[in-house]
């Protein structure tokens, strides 16, 4: 006799995937549920058990971890847990335990595969909710993440606060006090070489605390004195993973946001924590904050962890590849001023560089330590080697100590040709674009890809500037960099079928970077550098190149989908690999794809193919056929 | 409501194998006989080996002698696990009119009570589902009088069964010390030791009361939390049945 619980079945039913069931057959479920209670601390699932039930956290929290033992996930009320084991030959493969005193709802095995079986929405949920895999299309996972969704100015409460530059650090302490804000804008008078009423600067808590009591100042200290300059603001009609991005990539609290030029409020970081569960946030101020290297080589996994996480919660790759470079350039930065207690001070200016994957922030697990220095035209290399080559040294085993390996190409700053003055590197690139052999095509694939990191970051932009000016104005570079660009083309047979390696440990599988995304990325920096674009991430270049009207309608359109296409599948594939301890790699397999990815996939590497054509046709022979006006 | 409070001394554990080979010996109804010949656990058998039944009634007032049972609610369980899929319920047709006060407690009509079976035709099954197990309640008085009294009406002999009692078990760790005799003896306010306020010592959810099986599966959720806080569960049963 079933007996009906409706303490159960309401319960159930307030929590996806219950809520789109329809309400007797909730009913039922709750007739077949069984309960069970777990102190804090106590194991629920053990990695290999055998298991035939899927766990509904009624109360409490569960965490779940990897096999390694690392955190895979924390559970709250409404959570289901142990489908993915289910669905795989009924042995635990996720370990559970109880957080909080939990109490919990135990699904029996029959009736889950028969919710499965009859009701897709249920199906797909518990499938994807779990398992993380090459799923779901580019549309539907951008509109299912809040922050993906939420523009800066649904975050923005009040007016800022702000005041004249010319008033006092006192007055503006007691202004915020008054207001009740941790941030206080900086106003222009006519003093000032700005405009009257613009936004001058900013000042923070933080700032009053450490760059006015600390710095023992008086009272009458004139507020422009402590504020910070160059403000890095963000427009209203952005979206908050942009807020999120520019606070973890500059290290900021506050921000202010700006429309039409007018300051329209300032939103804290506190604004944005709750628009991420797990947040990157903190695993960067864990990053900036680790007294050693064994430290921050710890760190690793919760990078893991947020990448596994942000994909599992259908960030899209730019955000994925955004954070996970700001974790890179965190890295780096810190291990930069570890260096630098130990070796001292450099002794003439410098500036570290990102190259490659992280300076174009679309860095994933796995992805190589690419890095070069820049050091002022001073360099003495009788005087100042020792140092800087000491300094290589330890960034680039750090780095590989904290997952980032050494370059296979040897583009690091250990290696001498990579650890040089000013003036050389603006040689190295004047050759490179003059003089395209193949040699200069090799090194333009990662070295035209670049970012400043700690140091002199204007050295960098003004790099960055040259690059493009130079780029621009030298058809026989760019037409040398189309051909090096479609050298390798998209694995699609003659009958759009895939071409897969036929043996070898990746039999039947296909390299989505080799043969995707690296040659899309490659085709985007020829016709960025064709259009003057400073740009270094594949999107925005997207954008630049679309701005200049070189393709044909529609065609970066399409060219953005492939890539987000191809990078979501293999997202999916790394996280998918280092949730089961596997060896991180770019190798996917079609036959494991659903038909609608592997339709979606094939149209991806199609446009990819067409653009590659499109590109050799307009640079063949060795010219550029651009008409610049 | 006398038989509202918990012993103030901790009562001796009976021998129940004992007395219900006694009983199965001089029970006169079958069913009662069939009942007591199931027999019960060894008395050292660990708790956690012991089929538990979560057992809560719904009555038409709190007076034995004057009110009668209206709802039954049975959820078996184990320290582990509780088989929600396998819990009974009845609303019977209580011996003593229906009170409207009470309506208002347990929810349950007099319409809903006119289509119900007599608590004799539902006492076969009843007892076949309480054979073999260790009952837990919430306050064992009510629980114990009410049946008992019950078949005393309908068949002239009483019933007897081991119960381990919840609030019994909350009380021996909340009014204890010196803090709740001051309490005591003062009159103000000793921490609570009903069902909701006693789940939510050990962050179970709040269930809305008043329905027998809600009830009994409550209790036998915090049984489990009990005894997973406080107690060893490889403890023999005779220590917590009564």
């Amino acid at each position: 006799m079933d007996v009906e619980l409706l303490e159960i079945a309401e319960h159930l039913r307030r929590f996806e995937p219950f809520d789109s069931l329809p309400e007797d057959l909730v009913r039922h479920i709750a007739t077949q549920v069984d309960v069970a209670y777990y102190k804090a601390g106590s194991t629920i699932l053990t990695f290999g058990d055998a298991i035939h039930e899927v766990y509904f956290v009624r109360s409490g929290a569960v965490e779940v971890f990897r096999r390694n033992g690392l955190l895979y996930n924390r559970l709250e009320e409404g959570a289901l847990f142990g489908q993915m084991s289910l669905l795989m030959h009924n042995k635990v493969r996720f370990p559970a335990q109880a957080l909080e005193d939990t109490l919990l709802y135990i699904i029996p095995e029959e009736t889950f595969h028969q919710l499965c079986d009859e009701h897709e929405a249920f199906a797909d949920y518990v499938e994807l909710g779990d398992r993380a895999r090459l799923r779901q299309a580019v549309s539907r996972a951008q509109q299912s993440n809040e922050l993906m969704r939420t523009r800066i100015s649904d975050l923005i409460g009040r007016e800022p606060v702000s005041i004249d530059s010319s008033a006092s650090v006192f007055a503006a302490a007691g202004k915020m006090t008054e207001e009740g804000v941790s941030s206080l804008l900086i106003t222009a008078i006519a003093a000032d070489p700005l405009p009257t009423g613009s936004v001058m600067g900013i000042i923070t808590d933080r700032d009053l605390r450490t760059r006015f009591i600390a710095a023992g100042l008086p009272l009458d200290t004139p507020v422009a004195q402590i504020m910070s300059q160059d403000l890095i603001t963000v427009e209203a009609q952005h979206l908050v993973f942009e807020a999120m991005l520019l606070m973890l990539r500059y290290n900021l609290h506050h921000l202010p946001v700006m429309r039409s030029g007018r300051a329209v409020g300032v939103i804290a970081l506190s604004d944005l924590i709750r628009y991420e569960s797990q947040n990157s946030l903190f695993v960067v101020a864990g990053i900036l904050r680790a007294q050693s290297v064994d430290e921050l080589t710890g760190l690793k996994e919760q990078v893991d962890a947020s990448f596994i996480r942000m994909v599992n919660e259908d960030a899209n790759s730019h955000m994925v590849g955004s954070a996970m470079s700001v974790f890179g350039r965190s890295v780096k930065q810190r291990l930069m001023e570890l260096a630098q207690d130990e070796l001292g001070k450099p002794p003439v200016p410098c500036c570290f560089l990102a190259l490659g994957s992280m300076a174009r922030d679309e860095l994933l697990p796995g992805g190589d330590q690419d890095h070069a220095l820049i050091l002022d035209d001073s360099y003495d290399p009788a005087r100042h080697d020792t140092y800087f080559k000491s300094l290589a040294t330890f960034l680039a085993d750090g780095l590989d100590a904290c997952g980032y390996p050494y370059c296979k190409g040897g583009i690091m700053a250990t290696n001498d040709q990579w650890r040089q003055p000013r003036s050389v590197w603006k040689d190295y690139f004047d050759r490179w674009i003059s003089k395209p052999t193949n040699e200069a095509m090799l090194h333009s694939a990662i070295f035209f890809d670049l970012d400043g990191v700690w140091g002199q970051l204007e050295w960098v932009d003004e790099l960055k500037e040259f690059i493009a000016r130079r780029a621009q104005g030298s058809p026989r570079f760019l037409a040398a960099l189309a051909r090096h660009a479609t050298r390798r083309t998209p694995p699609l047979g003659f009958f759009k079928d895939f071409v897969v390696e036929q043996d070898g440990k990746h039999k039947d599988s296909l390299d989505i970077k080799r043969r995707g995304t690296a040659p899309l990325a490659a085709l985007i920096r020829v016709h960025a550098l064709a259009v003057g674009s400073t740009a270094q991430n594949s999107f925005e270049r997207l954008d630049d190149i679309a701005a200049a009207q070189v393709l044909p309608t529609g065609r970066t359109h399409a060219l953005r989908d492939a890539m987000e296409f191809m990078s979501m599948i293999r997202l999916r594939h790394q996280a998918y690999n280092l949730q089961n301890g596997l060896e991180v790699d770019n190798k996917i397999n079609p036959e494991e794809l659903t038909p609608f990815d592997r339709r979606n996939l094939k149209d991806a590497f199609q446009a990819l193919s067409n653009a590659q054509k499109f590109l050799k046709f307009r640079y063949q022979g060795g010219t550029a056929t651009i008409k610049r006006t | 409501m006398l038989y509202l409070r918990p012993d103030r001394k901790q009562p001796q554990s009976k021998d129940w194998p004992a007395l219900f080979a006694q009983q199965a010996a001089t029970a006169r109804h079958p069913l009662l006989q069939t009942y007591y010949r199931a027999g019960v656990v060894k008395p050292d058998t660990p708790l956690a080996e012991v089929p538990l039944l979560a057992l809560d009634i719904e009555t038409t007032g709190l007076n034995p002698r004057q009110d009668a049972i209206v709802s039954i609610g049975l959820v078996p369980f184990t320290l582990t696990r509780i088989r929600v899929s396998h819990s009974r319920y009845w609303v019977v047709r209580p011996q003593r009119p229906l009170k409207t006060r009470s309506i208002v407690v347990h929810g349950i009509t007099h319409s809903e009570i006119a289509s119900s079976p007599d608590l004799a035709a539902v006492l076969p099954d009843l007892l076949r589902a309480l054979a073999g197990q260790v009952v837990v309640v919430h306050c064992r008085q009510i629980e114990r009088q009410f049946f008992a009294l019950a078949l005393q009406r309908l068949w002239q002999e009483g019933i007897v069964f081991p119960v381990i009692d919840t609030m019994e078990l909350e009380a021996q760790h909340v009014r204890t010390g010196i803090r709740d005799r001051i309490a005591h003896l003062f009159g103000r306010n000793r921490r609570s030791i009903r069902l909701a306020a006693s789940r939510a010592r050990y962050q179970l959810p709040a269930y809305r009361p008043h329905h027998a099986l809600t009830d009994a599966l409550a209790t036998a959720e915090l049984l489990q939390a009990q005894i997973a806080h406080r107690y060893d569960p490889q403890r023999p049963v005779a220590e917590f049945w009564r």
